[in-house]
C-alpha cells in the first residue's frame, strides 16, 4: 500500500481528513463523557451511602 | 351552548385585560417598525436591493415581533392563579386555550398584518406584492401564534423561559416563513402564489386542529 | 410480553444493559475498522469527485442517524407520555445528545464535502438546511430538559416538544425541499450520492450499521447513568454501588 498516496487523498487531503477527524473527535467525546459521568455518579452515590451508614451507627 | 359561552368569555376577557396594559399591545408593533427600518441602514438604501429583500425582511420581522409577545400569553394568568381556574373548568382546556390564542392573535398578528403595508412601502414593494403580503400574513400569523403558544405553555414558570421559547419555536416556524415570504417574492418573478397560499391554508387548518391539544397537554404538565 | 414487562423496569434493565454493552461495543469497533478500511483504501476514487467523495462514508451515515435518533426519541417520548413508562423517558433523554452529535457531524462533514464540490463552505442546499433545522430542534429539546428541575415535569414537557417536533419534521423537510428547488442556482453541482458502485455501497452500508451500533452502545451507557441518577435512593442501586466496593 502506498501510504503517501493514501494520505494525499487525491489532493483532497484537507477536506477528507478534517471530516474524518471531526467525526472521530465528536464520537470519542460521546464515549468519554458518559463514562466519566458514570464515575462521578457512582462516587457520589457511594459517598452518600457511607454518610448514611455512619449516621445510623 | 355553555361551551360557546365559555370560549367567548375567555376570549373577551383576554382582550380586555391585554388592552388595559396597552404597552403590551404596542411593543411588538413598535419592534416590527424599528426592525424593518434598521434593515435599509444595514444593507444600503438602493431600491432594487430593498425590493428583492423586502418580502423576507418583512416576514422575518413580523415573525420575531409575534414571538416577542408570546410570553404574555399565559404568564399573567399563571402568576395570579386564574390559569388553574381555567384548567379546572368543565369545558375542554384545548378549546379554552384556542380562544386564548385567538385573543393573542387578534392583538398581535392582526395589527401586524395591517401595519405591514406601510412598511412595505418603505421597502418599495409593488401594490400586488403588498396585497400578497397582507393576505399571507393574515393566513400565516395565526399559525405562528398557535405554534408559539405550545412553546409558551411548555416554558411556563421556568427560569429563562423567554429566551427558551424562541429556541423551541423558531425552528418550527420555518415552513410558514418559507411559504409566506414566497407569496410576496413570487410577484417579482411572476410565479403564481396559488400553491403557496394553499399550503399556508393547509398549515393553518393543521395547526388549528392539532396545536390546541398540545397546548392543553403542555399547560396541564406545567400546572401540575 | 413477559420479557418486555420485566426489562422495562429500570432495576432489571440496568444489569441487562451492562451485559450487552461489551458486545455492542465490540461489534461497533469491528464494523468501524472494516468500514473505514474498505471506504478509505479498497473503494476506488469516484470518476467525477475523485477522493473527496470518501467523506460520504461518515456524512451519509450520520445524516441517516440524525433522523433515526429523533424518531427513536419521539417514540420514547410518546410512550413515556402516554403510558408513563420511566424507561421510555430515560431512552428519550439519553438519545438527545447522541442525535445532536450525529447532526453536528453531518453538518460539518457536509460542509467539508461542499467546499471542494461547490467552492464554498456553506451552501443553502436542501439537505444541509434541513439538517441545520434538525440540529436546532435537538438543541431546543435539550435546553428545555436542562432548564426544568423537576424530573417528572422535564420528562413530560420535553415529551410534548419531541412529539410536536416529529409531526413537524416532515413538513419542514418538504418546505425546505420546495424552497430549494425554487431558488436553485443553475451552476451549482448537486452534492450527494455519486453514481454508486457496489464497491462504494458496501462500505457505506457497513459504516451505517457501525454508526447504528455505536448509537446503541453509547445509548446503553447513557441510559445506565440516567437510571443510577434517578434511582439513587433505592436499595438495588445501593447494592450495586456497595458491591463495587
Amino acid at each position: 500500500m502506498n501510504w503517501s498516496r493514501f494520505f494525499a487523498m487525491g489532493g483532497f487531503a484537507v477536506y477528507v481528513w478534517s471530516a474524518y477527524g471531526f467525526a472521530a473527535v465528536v464520537l470519542t467525546l460521546n464515549v468519554v463523557i458518559p463514562l466519566r459521568q458514570r464515575k462521578t455518579i457512582l462516587k457520589r452515590i457511594s459517598r452518600f451511602l457511607r454518610f448514611d451508614q455512619g449516621d445510623q451507627s | 351552548m355553555r361551551l360557546w359561552l365559555a370560549v367567548r368569555e375567555v376570549f373577551a376577557r383576554d382582550i380586555v385585560v391585554t388592552l388595559r396594559r396597552s404597552t403590551e399591545v404596542l411593543t411588538p408593533l413598535v419592534f416590527f417598525v424599528i426592525v424593518v427600518s434598521l434593515f435599509p441602514l444595514g444593507i444600503g438604501p438602493e431600491a432594487p436591493l430593498l425590493r428583492t429583500m423586502g418580502p423576507g425582511i418583512l416576514w422575518v420581522a413580523a415573525l420575531l415581533a409575534s414571538m416577542l409577545s408570546l410570553n404574555r400569553l399565559f404568564a399573567a394568568d399563571y402568576a395570579d392563579g386564574s390559569l388553574e381556574q381555567i384548567a379546572l373548568a368543565p369545558q375542554p382546556l384545548s378549546l379554552l386555550a384556542l380562544s386564548k390564542v385567538a385573543a393573542h392573535w387578534t392583538l398581535t398578528g392582526l395589527p401586524l398584518s395591517l401595519l405591514a403595508p406601510l412598511l412595505a412601502l418603505q421597502l418599495d414593494l409593488s401594490g400586488r406584492a403588498i396585497t400578497m403580503l397582507v393576505i399571507s400574513l393574515l393566513l400565516g400569523t395565526p399559525v405562528l401564534s398557535l405554534i408559539g403558544a405550545i412553546g409558551a405553555a411548555l416554558t411556563l414558570g421556568i427560569r429563562g423561559g423567554g429566551v427558551l421559547v424562541s429556541l423551541l419555536v423558531l425552528p418550527l416556524y420555518t415552513p410558514v416563513l418559507i411559504f409566506g415570504a414566497q407569496t410576496v417574492s413570487g410577484v417579482a418573478t411572476g410565479a403564481s402564489p396559488a400553491a403557496d397560499f394553499a399550503l399556508l391554508g393547509a398549515f393553518l387548518a393543521f395547526a388549528i386542529s392539532l396545536a390546541p391539544w398540545a397546548i392543553a397537554a403542555a399547560l396541564r404538565v406545567s400546572l401540575d | 410480553m413477559n420479557f418486555f414487562h420485566k426489562y422495562s423496569s429500570p432495576k432489571h434493565f440496568y444489569p441487562l444493559a451492562g451485559r450487552l454493552i461489551p458486545w455492542f461495543g465490540a461489534i461497533t469497533a469491528v464494523l468501524m475498522m472494516v468500514g473505514l478500511y474498505w471506504g478509505l483504501v479498497i473503494a476506488p476514487p469516484d470518476y467525477q469527485q475523485g477522493d473527496s467523495y470518501r467523506i460520504m462514508f461518515v456524512h451519509v451515515p450520520s445524516a441517516w442517524m440524525s433522523l433515526f435518533v429523533y424518531v427513536v426519541m419521539a417514540v420514547g417520548a410518546a410512550i413515556s407520555f402516554i403510558w408513563n413508562i420511566k424507561l421510555a423517558d430515560v431512552l428519550a433523554a439519553s438519545s438527545a445528545p447522541l442525535g445532536a452529535s450525529f447532526t453536528l457531524i453531518a453538518l460539518v462533514t457536509g460542509s467539508l464535502w461542499g467546499k471542494p464540490m461547490w467552492g464554498t463552505w456553506w451552501v443553502w442546499d436542501a439537505r444541509l438546511t434541513s439538517e441545520l433545522i434538525l440540529f436546532f430542534l435537538y438543541v431546543g429539546y435539550m435546553a428545555l430538559r436542562a432548564s426544568i428541575d423537576d424530573p417528572r415535569r422535564a420528562g413530560q414537557s420535553s415529551a410534548i416538544l419531541a412529539m410536536v417536533g416529529i409531526v413537524n419534521i416532515p413538513i419542514i423537510h418538504f418546505s425546505v425541499d420546495w424552497w430549494h428547488t425554487l431558488h436553485q442556482p443553475a451552476s451549482v453541482m448537486k452534492l450527494g450520492a455519486p453514481t454508486i458502485y457496489i464497491t462504494m455501497l458496501i462500505p457505506l452500508i457497513i459504516m451505517a450499521i457501525a454508526f447504528q451500533m455505536f448509537y446503541f452502545t453509547v445509548l446503553l451507557v447513557r441510559m445506565r447513568n440516567e437510571i443510577l441518577e434517578r434511582e439513587k435512593h433505592t436499595g438495588w442501586v445501593a447494592d450495586i454501588v456497595d458491591g463495587r466496593g
